[in-house]
């Protein structure tokens, strides 16, 4: 600007030089501190993240002991009958505790035996249950077979109970330590990735809690809340912006819209009990419920997202499919929606990101119930993602510790996974020119 | 939509200085001229347009006839284009619009209540001032309008009449080999003609154009000044520019508005060489609008 001319004093040149250095400084001010925000936010994202992700790593990991089972079938009780109700009826809890105390012959005492019993988990006779149900043939045959170790095994041999404190403060006793300690030194214990934990639903032994069932409560509550209020979203936002009159009613409507926005997710969860599970009567706990609850909840942001993106589509386009004839109808389904399209999804991603991620309404209505079977459909009990971790975050093993952030990862993949979905399906409609 | 432009207000910035003589020496804003036509096309009679309380046109009367080029000019806000508009019934989808007098369509009052807009706006086609392609492909820009409306019956009689429209348009060969692309794509003058293609394609008995030219280069426009003149053979045309060269070269009569009065039709000769009404000859002659 100034490159060597002389500029005169008092001319205007010389004052906008002399704020151009006050501008600009203020341009990098502003600069900085957006950089700042942009950093600072990330620093909470990784500081999240990371903690996460430390935490709940463990729990894609579970100990395994092998153990030598003799399927003898007079322990068995069998007598020559091998029917399914015969087979299913079996001790096999007993079968365990035998093969334990044959692998540690000098524990004598009732207590010491309890102990024991307390390395593996309950869950190693269901596993032995299954296999003979599977197999009869394994009758009389010795296997050696994996199965879980019991969850305070688990967090001694993934380092997180301390061995040096006093054995009053620990829930792994001094000789358990020993006999797992014996166990590793001949190579019967052994991590290998927890399987259970994506194929199980919800128990009471950490060892045996799964995240499936929590998982398809979801699934089968978002699948009812989109395929509700994505369609009525849709239509009434296409109503109001582009057939409405407008007059007082339409601006109550809008009113109405917005302010439900802002309602409490808590209050829809009430409202839900009231309606539909006290006037309609349909069952609690299920995803049917659930769906319909957090379809209310998520209407007006639908709406209000969908009616955003048909105003932003160019009057031009309106009238230049008028100008030909074309009605009002073939107006806004040819030209004004499949532009909108793309904005509309939009707010459909934040509507179910928002009702994937909502615990709320969910425990009004008696999806916080302790499930284990897996919901085969939408009128199944169920529990949803977020409320397994809230349920897990209240347990006091220290293995649910580790399993409710594991469960957030599967909250926030599953999260991760819908955007991205709904982001390739924006960039094919946005394709169209 | 067109609300911010057509609003009449009393006062126009550009005439504040001599507004005051002028309204004084020609408060007569009576139509000077002949307004009407043997076996008009189109027959406007006391046609009045309201915004909310603003009344944007007043009582103007006026025949359109068979395939002529009538040219509107006027300064802005003149209401030319709200007359225009309310040709094809456009101005529907302004709530706030409300318009009274009668509007005959070869004798159908397309004001009648019982009368139904898309076969009208079939019938009297319209060209936006910005030029408003479809975000389709170019075939289909010109497709939507005879596949809407049930003009064809196969996909071969489809093309019949995509091609042709284009060629009417003057855009064939300039596009024939990327029909599949989008319409968007072309230049601003590609544009016009291809919304140009886009009307003729329904076969419409009257085309509208309001200020088809205001956003394209003097070649562009030269193209689509001589495409009008082509058309004039087939359709009636209404053109609303603001250039008065543009009027004086493609219209056969011409009609000057002021504040939505109707001040003065005639021959287009006439008008521009012996304009009869003050305010008209203050127009032509530049000195105001």
């Amino acid at each position: 600007m100034n490159n060597g001319a002389k500029i005169k004093p008092g001319s205007t040149m010389e004052r906008v030089n002399a704020n151009l250095a006050k501008r600009y400084a203020k341009e990098r001010r502003f600069r900085r501190m957006g950089l700042a925000a942009i950093v600072i936010s990330l620093m909470f994202l990784g500081l999240l993240f990371g903690s996460i992700i430390s935490k709940g790593y463990g729990a894609f990991w579970q100990t395994y002991i092998q153990l030598e089972i003799h399927f003898e079938p007079e322990d068995m009780d069998l007598h020559g009958n091998r029917s399914l109700e015969v087979l299913s009826a079996v001790d096999y809890g007993g079968l365990v505790k035998r093969t334990l105390r044959e692998m540690f012959p000098k524990v004598k005492k009732r207590k010491e035996k309890r102990k024991l019993y307390g390395v593996v988990s309950n869950g190693a006779a269901f596993q032995l249950r299954e296999m003979v149900m599977n197999h009869p043939d394994l009758i009389g045959r010795t296997v050696q077979v994996w199965v879980p170790a019991d969850d305070d095994v688990d967090m001694l041999i993934k380092g997180h109970i301390d061995r040096h404190k006093p054995e009053s403060e620990r829930r792994v006793k001094d000789q358990q330590i020993a006999w797992v300690d014996e166990l590793q030194r001949v190579g019967k214990i052994e991590k290998r990735f927890n399987t259970t934990f994506f194929t199980a639903g919800d128990s009471r032994e950490p060892e045996l809690a799964g995240i499936h069932g929590a998982l398809m409560g979801s699934i089968f509550t978002l699948l009812i809340t989109l395929g509700l209020s994505f369609p009525m979203g849709v239509a009434a936002a296409i109503y109001l912006e582009e057939f409405a009159p407008t007059n007082r009613f339409t601006d109550f409507i809008e009113i109405n819209i917005n302010n439900l926005a802002a309602v409490p997710s808590i209050v829809f969860g009430l409202l839900g009990l009231a309606v539909f599970i006290n006037f309609f009567g349909l069952p609690r706990s299920i995803p049917l419920v659930g769906g319909l609850v957090l379809t209310l909840m998520t209407l007006p942001t639908i709406i209000i997202a969908s009616r955003a993106a048909l105003k932003s589509v160019p009057p031009s386009i309106r009238e230049a499919a008028l100008g030909i004839g074309a009605s009002r109808m073939q107006t806004v389904f040819h030209h004004v929606l499949p532009q909108a399209l793309p904005g509309m999804l939009t707010g459909a991603i934040i509507g179910m990101a928002q009702a994937l991620g909502e615990t709320a309404p969910l425990l009004m209505i008696g999806m916080v119930a302790f499930i284990v079977d897996i919901p085969a459909n939408m009128m199944d009990p169920a529990t949803a993602l977020p409320v397994q971790i809230y349920l897990w975050a209240d347990s006091p093993e220290r293995a649910f510790m580790e399993r409710t952030s594991a469960a957030i990862m599967v909250l926030l993949a599953f999260l991760i996974s819908m955007n991205m979905l709904a982001v390739l399906l924006r960039k094919k409609f946005e394709k169209r020119w | 939509m067109q609300f911010n432009t057509q609003v009449v207000s009393p006062v126009t910035p550009l005439m504040v200085c001599t507004d005051i003589e002028l309204i004084a020496a020609h408060d007569n804003r009576k139509t000077v001229g002949k307004i009407s036509v043997t076996n008009p096309r189109m027959r406007c009679r006391n046609v009045n347009v309201f915004y909310g309380d603003k009344q944007a046109i007043n009582r103007v009367n006026l025949d359109i006839g068979r395939h002529e080029v009538i040219a509107m000019i006027g300064p802005s806000g003149c209401g030319k284009s709200t007359f225009l508009r309310c040709l094809n019934r456009m101005n529907d989808t302004i709530d706030s619009c409300r318009v009274t007098g009668e509007i005959l369509l070869d004798d159908q009052d397309i004001y009648d209540k019982k009368l139904d807009v898309v076969p009208l706006r079939a019938q009297v086609g319209m060209v936006f001032q910005k030029p408003n392609p479809f975000p389709k492909s170019i075939y289909e820009n010109v497709a939507y309008g005879p596949r809407i409306h049930g003009l064809v019956s196969s996909k071969s009689d489809l093309d019949v009449v995509v091609e042709s429209s284009l060629c009417r348009a003057g855009l064939w060969d300039e596009v024939k080999d990327r029909l599949d692309q989008p319409g968007t794509g072309l230049s601003g003058g590609q544009q016009q003609r291809l919304c140009i293609a886009r009307t003729i394609a329904v076969g419409p008995e009257v085309i509208l154009m309001d200020e088809p030219c205001s956003a394209l280069d003097p070649i562009a426009t030269a193209k689509i000044e001589g495409l009008i003149d082509e058309l004039r053979e087939e359709y009636t045309i209404a053109i609303v520019t603001h250039s008065m060269q543009q009027a004086a070269r493609v219209s056969q009569r011409t009609a000057y508005f002021h504040l939505g009065d109707l001040i003065e039709v005639g021959e287009t000769n006439q008008i521009f060489t012996n304009p009869q009404h003050k305010l008209t000859e203050d127009y032509i002659t530049g000195r105001f609008g």
